[in-house]
């Protein structure tokens, strides 16, 4: 039951979610950050660490957010391990307002 | 080619804390050479003797540490107590920098009439025991009764009660002490009451935690409807999503029939006003208020077993200025002392930095933001002659007969781990310090 990134992420990373993971499984392309299920060891820690609520629990992920189980196993394979916070990418205020939060 | 450390700091305390401050350390740009100073002869603090033997997913988070203990400049000093064997001001003369990584040892007390009878007990205690801490590993727990109360509610009071109803077989290939699991397989405990002040919406259960109570095999969960106003299960407006979850599963927890020969109950609205009985607990009293109504009336509930899960504190460190009010070493911002008057070179993280709250990787962050404070401070730090941190160390091996280093402790790791193989379990662990030492010895470490 490893925990996903989902599409709230994208255009934002403001990268909470890394400074609180024990085990450093997040993994980052230019758009988002994806959670490598393997060393995901389900702590639930970086859920609320997120201020737009993109990671969910896979098995509360609805029928069609399914799919973010698989593109964040196979992304976080072809992307670097991201172990610091990072500066948000231009635009992530707008994203975050755009989402309602 | 190896260059010789400019800086030396010591960290006390192995666990997440005082592993990721080690990991801060030695990646940042300055050449430091870090010991960490652990009580045991075993690290990992409470990801061993505080997460529950049955969440075994999250004890992988060792892989890191140890994946930190190879790190080049890192040492283990296992089986010394600072502020006991070491003074504090001794570890300062000898090092650049020390910070204090020492958790929250002890449990809370309410100071409530009766706390004191046999039969009422700290979470931490019970915690301690059924992960076989050599501190807790006497204790006696008596399940003989049908009915056991847990007060507070957060995950700790949570773990109490799932280790409380989950059947022998359900804990038998968990790293449970196997003291704990013989006199739990005894249990004639059905029912554990799970009691806090504020209704559903005012818990602090996660609901990943909270969820696995529907999936027990012996043991349904269920809600005492009597202690609730009506629509009790609606957030509140803006209410956080986690929040949203775990009231969602007390609403459906509410509806479920008690089938199973065990329940768990949640019971709201209720402070703790003190324990009743003669020579041990057989009645908790509580003052249930209705919201916003002005009714009041006290509940007793009949139990010989309470555990009071209300939070933990530091347990101070001889030297070491102490805030009582939040029960952790006194820091500003993981400086040692009060703003404006910090202790040079002395800092703090973790549990005894912010008291107990968050999952394990809070620590990281807050292990990171203590690191970033001491690398400011480092270059005005006075310097300890270039020896004394080796002299410390050293002295200590010569005085324990044997290094309790890191190659002890796997000694000690393969040992428990070849205990629990014959038994069907991860680890069969070792509960007093000898036998940590006897194992530890096991691979000829002796000086
Ligand atoms: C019952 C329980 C269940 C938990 N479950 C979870 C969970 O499911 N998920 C999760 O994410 N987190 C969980 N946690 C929280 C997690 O364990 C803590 O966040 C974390 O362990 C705190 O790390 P720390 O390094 O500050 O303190 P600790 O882990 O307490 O480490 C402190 C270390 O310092 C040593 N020490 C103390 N004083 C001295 C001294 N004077 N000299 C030398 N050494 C000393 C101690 O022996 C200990 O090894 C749980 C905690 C508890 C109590
Ligand atoms: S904190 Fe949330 S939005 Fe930001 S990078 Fe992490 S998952 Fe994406
Ligand atoms: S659940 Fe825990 S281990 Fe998994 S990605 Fe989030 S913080 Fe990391």
């Amino acid at each position: 039951m490893p925990y996903v990134v989902t599409d709230h992420c994208t255009g934002c990373r403001y990268t909470e979610c890394v400074t609180v993971c024990p085990v450093e499984c997040f993994h980052i392309d230019d758009d988002m950050t994806y959670i490598d299920p393997d060393n995901c060891i389900d702590c639930g820690g970086c859920v609320p660490a997120c201020p737009v609520g993109a990671i969910q629990p896979s098995y509360l992920l609805s029928p069609d957010q399914q799919k973010w189980i698989e593109i964040n196993r196979r992304r976080s394979a072809e992307t670097p391990v991201v172990t610091m916070r990072l500066t948000p990418l231009a635009g992530a205020d707008e994203r975050k307002r755009a989402l309602g939060l | 080619m190896t260059t010789v450390p400019r800086y030396h700091v010591a960290i006390v305390g192995a666990g997440p804390s005082g592993f990721y401050a080690a990991e801060a350390l030695l990646r940042s740009d300055k050449n430091i050479a870090v010991d960490l100073f652990e009580r045991l002869p075993v690290p990992y603090g409470l990801v061993r003797f505080g997460v529950a033997p049955d969440h075994a997913k999250l004890k992988q988070v060792t892989a890191v540490f140890e994946r930190i203990a190879q790190m080049p400049g890192f040492r283990f000093v296992g089986g010394v107590e600072i502020g006991v064997d070491i003074g504090i001001d001794d570890l300062r003369r000898s090092y650049h920098a020390v910070i204090l990584a020492t958790g929250a040892a002890l449990g809370r007390e309410m100071g409530l009439t009766g706390e004191n009878l046999p039969g009422t007990h700290q979470a931490s205690d019970f915690v301690g025991w059924y992960n076989g801490h050599p501190d807790y590993r006497d204790l006696t727990f008596d399940f003989g009764g049908e009915r056991a109360v847990v007060i507070g509610h957060g995950n700790v009071a949570l773990d109490v009660a799932r280790i409380l109803v989950k059947t022998p077989d359900e804990l038998r290939h968990t790293d449970i002490a196997g003291h704990a699991l013989e006199a739990l397989a005894e249990s004639r405990i059905r029912e554990v009451h799970l009691v806090g002040r504020g209704g559903p919406d005012g818990t602090r259960f996660s609901a990943k935690e909270l969820q696995e109570f529907g999936t027990l095999g012996n043991c349904d969960p269920g809600v005492e409807m009597g202690d609730l106003a009506i629509d009790p299960f609606v957030p509140p407006q803006g209410v956080d999503p986690e929040r949203k979850i775990a009231i969602g599963l007390l609403d459906a927890f509410s509806r479920r029939a008690w089938e199973k020969s065990r329940r768990c109950l949640f019971r709201f609205h209720l402070a703790p006003v003190g324990f009743e009985g003669h020579e041990r607990v057989n009645r908790a009293v509580f003052r249930w208020s209705a919201q916003g109504e002005g009714l009041e009336q006290d509940v007793g509930i009949d139990t010989n077993l309470v555990f009071l899960s209300v939070g933990r504190r530091s347990a101070p460190v001889a030297d070491v200025p102490y805030d009582a009010g939040r029960g952790v070493h006194a820091n500003a911002g993981g400086r040692i002392g009060v703003e404006g008057e910090e202790v040079p070179g002395l800092y703090v993280c973790g549990w005894s930095k912010r008291g107990p709250q968050g999952t394990i990787g809070t620590n990281r962050a807050c292990a990171l933001d203590t690191v970033e404070k001491l690398l400011a401070d480092l270059g005005s730090l006075p310097s300890p002659p270039s020896t004394a941190a080796d002299s410390v160390v050293s002295s200590i091996w010569q005085r324990q007969g044997l290094r309790l280093d890191f190659e002890a402790w796997r000694a000690i790791d393969l040992a428990e781990v070849a205990r629990g193989r014959v038994l069907g379990k991860p680890r069969e662990k070792f509960v007093s310090v000898e036998a940590m030492i006897a194992a530890a010895k096991g691979k000829d470490i002796a000086c």
